[in-house]
């Protein structure tokens, strides 16, 4: 067990990811979402207007999202805005489609999915979590409400 | 070799040419890609590399970004080579165009550059995303790396070919390797329908087919579902399809359907489900499809922009707009885009179609879709709010760069750019 494990205050468990492990603030939204249909990639905000996470910046944060919206345009999008330091730090999908694992590959972002507790219940936005895709975990490190 | 994954399981599993790929033994390119794919083919339990014939990739400055053409350059620069034919989607810049539409020269530019690179490296240069209609159609049971996802769902469902959604740099990545990994609809299990959709709305205009998309797309918005569409008592034509398929693709992310007695691998509901039972069954009924119309109602009745695009137009639509412009004229404070490939765009040009479509004082776009051309940019330099179109795919996408899109049949779209208005 990792001594990491006493420390967190929950840990959803699935099939392993890509990428490093990361620590961040996450971003959830019960909404699907694509950098094509949801975002402004100029600024990294999400402009489209109805989206739940509406005006939140994706920069750094660990974005937990349902599952992939659309199209093709991930694929090179997570490239473009991880160069230009605009990228989510992690992506946490309920499921997601071939397109966002490969812009996460290309990108070198940590994505997982398909993890139990249901991310999008278990977690809230400005919860700490500690993202470890090759052990297929996400730890809560620190509830949003007790900072 | 066998990668090893996290919990110990043997996963994908590499042929020996394979392995010298990633060892290198085929050069940098090759072994940058197959290593991405190999962390792709991982994550979705692939258990094998499947080889394919061809790629179709999306690659344009709007979405790459200065990062993606670093990395062509840099490619281009080393030599790159690809093993199987790769053809381009659609792109950002018509360079006919780009002046009058107040196409920002800088990313005009870089887009030259960048099709400069892909053409050095041997990409076959066919800006289209309808390659099924005018490039290319694999036959059934052929496995190909397709991206954009309208090209994919076409060469699922209609051709019975195998892709998964294959992004831009995963069929660039396909094309310098030869091969995908194996997962998802190159395997006949996953191409189980998985939800009964039951059809009893009217189906005439292109829109109703992309509505009827949109509304199950809405209903099953996960990749790994398959709906199953039932009663539909008119035969489709390959742009009902087009339009049908674009929009689950888009709204659901979706890519596959069967049509039961239309589709290769629904020839009855028992072959589409496998023998299996549907998870859940949907009805799309009339007013199910009225009420994706009615989803993007009009902000004010004047229209400031009209286009038909998302997918590019066929011959046959070329034609239909056409008819429907014959001795008309756009009104002046209303623009009409049009969007088509340069196949298509010579055989209507041939036919007279769009000398009739441009007499009328319409603009058709060669090689570019709307949603792909910085259409923020545009809105902003032109002083667009509202974007009224038959496409429901477009309608879908187009929010997120800030238009108000309004959604419409063929006609009522056309009509609306003669009168500057949409009538009440």
């Amino acid at each position: 067990m990792s001594a990491t494990l006493p420390e967190a205050l929950l840990v959803l468990e699935g099939p392993p990811g890509f990428g490093p492990a990361v620590e961040g603030e996450a971003l959830v939204t019960g909404d699907a979402f694509s950098p094509r249909y949801d975002l402004d990639r100029a600024t990294g905000e999400i402009s489209r207007r109805g989206h739940r996470a509406e005006g939140q910046n994706v920069r750094d944060r660990i974005l937990v999202v349902t599952t992939s919206k659309g199209g093709v345009a991930a694929g090179w999008a997570f490239y473009d805005l991880k160069c230009r330091g605009l990228a989510p730090k992690a992506l946490i999908c309920r499921s997601t489609n071939s397109v966002f694992v490969q812009g996460c590959v290309l990108a070198n972002i940590p994505i997982l999915h398909r993890l139990t507790p249901d991310p999008l219940s278990a977690l809230r936005t400005g919860d700490r979590v500690r993202v470890e895709p090759q052990r297929g975990r996400v730890l809560v490190l620190e509830r949003a409400s007790s900072r | 070799m066998q990668l090893v994954s996290a919990t110990g399981e043997c996963a994908l599993q590499l042929d020996a040419n394979e392995q010298a790929m990633l060892d290198g033994a085929h050069g940098g390119a090759a072994q940058w890609a197959l290593a991405m794919q190999v962390e792709v083919g991982r994550f979705f339990g692939a258990e094998r590399m499947v080889p394919v014939t061809c790629a179709h990739m999306m690659g344009d400055m709007e979405v790459m970004g200065e990062a993606g053409l670093e990395l062509l350059r840099t490619w281009a620069d080393k030599e790159a080579r690809f093993r199987v034919p790769i053809t381009t989607n659609a792109r950002c810049v018509d360079f006919a165009a780009a002046e009058r539409l107040l196409q920002d020269p800088a990313m005009v530019r870089k887009e030259r550059e960048l099709i400069g690179c892909l053409r050095a490296i041997g990409v076959m240069q066919t800006d289209t995303c309808i390659n099924y209609q005018t490039v290319y159609q694999p036959h059934f049971g052929e496995h190909v790396a397709w991206g954009d996802t309208g090209t994919v769902i076409y060469a699922n469902s209609v051709l019975g070919a195998r892709s998964n959604f294959e992004s831009g740099p995963a069929a660039f990545a396909a094309g310098l390797t030869g091969r995908t990994p194996c997962y998802g609809f190159h395997e006949t299990g996953c191409r189980r329908g998985t939800v009964l959709v039951e059809v009893t709305a009217k189906l005439e205009d292109l829109a109703d087919w992309g509505a009827l998309g949109a509304a199950v797309g809405r209903a099953c918005d996960d990749y790994w579902q398959v709906p199953v569409l039932d009663g539909i008592r008119t035969a489709p034509s390959p742009d009902q399809l087009k339009h049908l398929g674009a929009s689950l693709a888009s709204y659901g992310s979706l890519a596959m359907f069967h049509m039961a007695g239309v589709t290769p691998e629904a020839r009855t509901l028992d072959e589409a489900f496998q023998g299996k039972q549907p998870e859940r069954v949907v009805l799309v009924d009339q007013a199910a499809l009225d009420a994706v119309f009615a989803s993007y109602p009009a902000d004010r009745p004047e229209v400031d922009l009209v286009v038909l695009t998302g997918p590019q137009l066929s011959l046959f639509e070329l034609r239909l707009v056409s008819e429907l412009l014959d001795g008309r004229r756009v009104h002046a404070n209303t623009q009409l885009i049009v969007t088509t490939n340069r196949q298509n765009f010579a055989a209507a040009r041939e036919l007279g179609h769009i000398e009739a479509i441009e007499r009328a004082g319409g603009l058709v776009l060669v090689g570019v879709c709307f949603y792909l051309m910085a259409p923020g940019e545009m809105r902003e330099r032109f002083g667009w709010q509202n974007v009224l179109t038959n496409s429901a795919k477009l309608a879908n996408i187009i929010g997120g760069y800030r238009y108000w899109p309004i959604f419409r049949r063929t006609r009522e779209c056309i009509e609306a750019a003669v009168a500057g208005r949409l009538e009440a």
